[in-house]
């Protein structure tokens, strides 16, 4: 495509047009994924408890669309919805709040790499930028306990600090654990890494099956998802940090939660399945001219590879009911952190060994 | 003005700023969430300086753990804030001493060696695979190991010393034990009962049928 045109027009401002661009081709579609995300898991969750899920709202009278129209129609609810500050609250920290929740949750694609050299911000460390950005999205839920002058939300806030500080430890050495494996915290380098002769069977969730499982796991802590959700808790603490918004600002929490799940099965993906690699890129198969069109790498097996594991979070929340506080801390700290501990050093040992193919 | 000196200026302004109001800012939450801002307006400069590695470290220890534990702490305490104000004046003359002999000294070690701006020639810039996590990386496991391990001893104890200080077991304190939790069979907690079904003979009798089958031993199964 040729750009000259525009790079004419815009003269010394273009470097930033650009850029703004590139970040609304990401963020938009982001957004769009996250809207029908929500459809989508109250569908498969409606599947598995053996319901229909959302089938009114559709499009144009159309019946056979379902309720593909619920999400547009959420969000013109939530957009009309007053938004009700309550007496006693910090109005500027109770409205900054939930864009402290989403910054992060946005922030963090900067780093992303989509397909190879298709990424906005290319930096050498990527894999420790998107933890130090993530790790201020528990701001948001912190500010907004407090500023909301109500015991339900505080305790909601306490809850959930304690909770992602806990496990954002267990996700640092899990983190450090790939970037051992890949000897690198560039993400595009990382998949790079996992380019292997035997497809799939060399993509870091074998040799880090561990911390594959640990990352998991503590990224449905971070987002704050069921069977983790106690900073919600809505039998106990009613809707805990949240429990006094209404209308946008209620949806931008909403928003930053599955823009955050999403986020978490991209690096889930790009760290430990192989980003845009394909799975039947076996070199043995190179001969055969269908065996090379499968095995060709690019966006599409990203795509696949972040439904399926965003489809464990939904499962999660169809499965398995709440966690006790109690249950939830001890496993952070006895278990996964012993965990990711230990196979950090026999990854040491290992990759000392000419055992280590990667 | 280059576009990287207005860069600069705006980050220390909100440095400045923010570092301004965690002094004087009345709220103690407000003080920690300043004390927050000042931290990501710091890394922005050292970002500026390419030292990219010690700006996110800073925003993921600072920031993302340490304040987060400050503002859990400072959000529980119950602070009294009119008795915090008073008082303010007494101590305000050591305070004003404290400060002027930090800024005499600074002076005195800047000024000793006379340098200049010029002096301070900007470093060469990297070659393009230059990568700061690397070198820093190299630095601190090679040439400075021992000062690093020294200081890891250090934390160490100092944790271990944190804990030992505030440690107190209560002699009445309840907990569960998760492994006995986990090993619970069910034949521990159902008795499955057997009870013959039982015909209700006379109408308006008034013992239902569950009642009598349970206070009779004969209908009960075996353990």
């Amino acid at each position: 495509m040729d750009l000259t045109i525009f790079e004419r027009f815009f003269g010394p401002t273009w470097p930033a047009v650009w850029t703004l661009a590139k970040i609304v081709a990401i963020v938009v579609p982001l957004l769009a994924c996250v809207a029908y995300l929500t459809l989508w898991e109250r569908k498969v969750i409606g599947w598995m408890q053996v319901r229909r899920g959302p089938n009114r709202v559709t499009f144009f009278g159309l019946r056979w669309l379902g309720g593909l129209a619920q999400p547009i129609a959420d969000a013109f609810k939530l957009l009309l919805k007053e938004i009700i500050i309550p007496s006693g609250a910090n109005r500027f920290l109770f409205v900054l709040a939930p864009v402290m929740a989403i910054m992060p949750a946005l922030a963090a694609w900067a780093v992303i790499p989509f397909a190879p050299e298709l990424v906005l911000a290319d930096i050498d460390a990527g894999l420790l930028y998107v933890l130090a950005i993530t790790s201020m999205g528990v701001y948001g839920i912190i500010i907004a306990g407090w500023a909301s002058n109500s015991k339900y939300a505080f305790l909601g806030a306490m809850r959930s600090a304690a909770q992602i500080i806990s496990y954002e430890i267990a996700m640092g050495f899990a983190l450090v654990g790939v970037l051992m494996a890949a000897q690198s915290l560039n993400l595009g380098d990382i998949v790079v890494s996992q380019v292997g002769r035997y497809g799939f069977l060399s993509w870091f969730f074998i040799p880090l099956f561990p911390l594959f499982l640990v990352y998991l796991i503590a990224g449905v802590a971070e987002t704050n998802r069921l069977p983790f959700d106690v900073a919600e808790g809505e039998s106990e603490i009613v809707a805990g940090f949240h429990v006094e918004y209404s209308g946008m600002t209620f949806a931008i929490f909403f928003l930053a939660e599955y823009a955050n799940m999403i986020l978490v099965s991209t690096l889930c993906s790009i760290m430990f399945l192989g980003g845009w690699l394909s799975p039947f890129a076996f070199s043995a198969l190179n001969d055969i001219a269908f065996a090379r069109w499968l095995a060709a790498p690019g966006f599409h097996w990203l795509a696949a590879k972040i439904f399926v594991v965003v489809f464990f979070f939904l499962w999660f929340r169809a499965t398995f009911p709440r966690y006790r506080y109690d249950q939830l801390m001890r496993l952070g700290w006895k278990v996964f952190i012993p965990i990711t501990l230990i196979w950090i050093f026999v990854l040491a040992v290992w990759m000392m060994t000419p055992l280590w193919p990667w | 003005m280059t576009f990287q000196q207005f860069v600069f200026y705006v980050l220390a302004g909100i440095l400045l700023f923010a570092a301004l109001r965690v002094i004087t800012a009345r709220n103690p939450v407000h003080c920690a969430l300043f004390l927050v801002l000042a931290f990501v307006s710091c890394a922005g400069l050292w970002l500026l300086l390419e030292a990219e590695f010690l700006a996110i470290a800073l925003v993921l220890v600072y920031v993302g753990a340490v304040m987060v534990l400050f503002v859990f702490v400072v959000m529980m305490l119950d602070i009294n804030l009119s008795r915090m104000r008073t008082g303010m004046f007494s101590y305000l003359p050591l305070g004003l001493a404290v400060a002027l002999l930090m800024v005499l000294e600074m002076g005195l070690v800047l000024w000793s060696h006379n340098v200049e701006l010029a002096d301070m020639l900007p470093p060469a810039a990297p070659a393009a695979d230059y990568s700061n996590t690397r070198e820093l990386g190299r630095l601190l496991y090679t040439e400075y190991v021992y000062p690093l391990e020294i200081a890891a001893v250090i934390l160490l104890v100092a944790i271990i010393a944190a804990v030992a200080l505030t440690l107190r077991r209560r002699k009445n304190t309840r907990y569960q034990d998760p492994t006995l939790q986990v090993s619970v069979r069910r034949e521990d907690r159902v008795r499955l009962v057997s009870m013959p079904p039982v015909r209700r003979e006379t109408e308006g009798a008034n013992t239902a049928p569950g009642v009598s089958a349970a206070a009779d031993p004969q209908a009960r199964g075996a353990p």
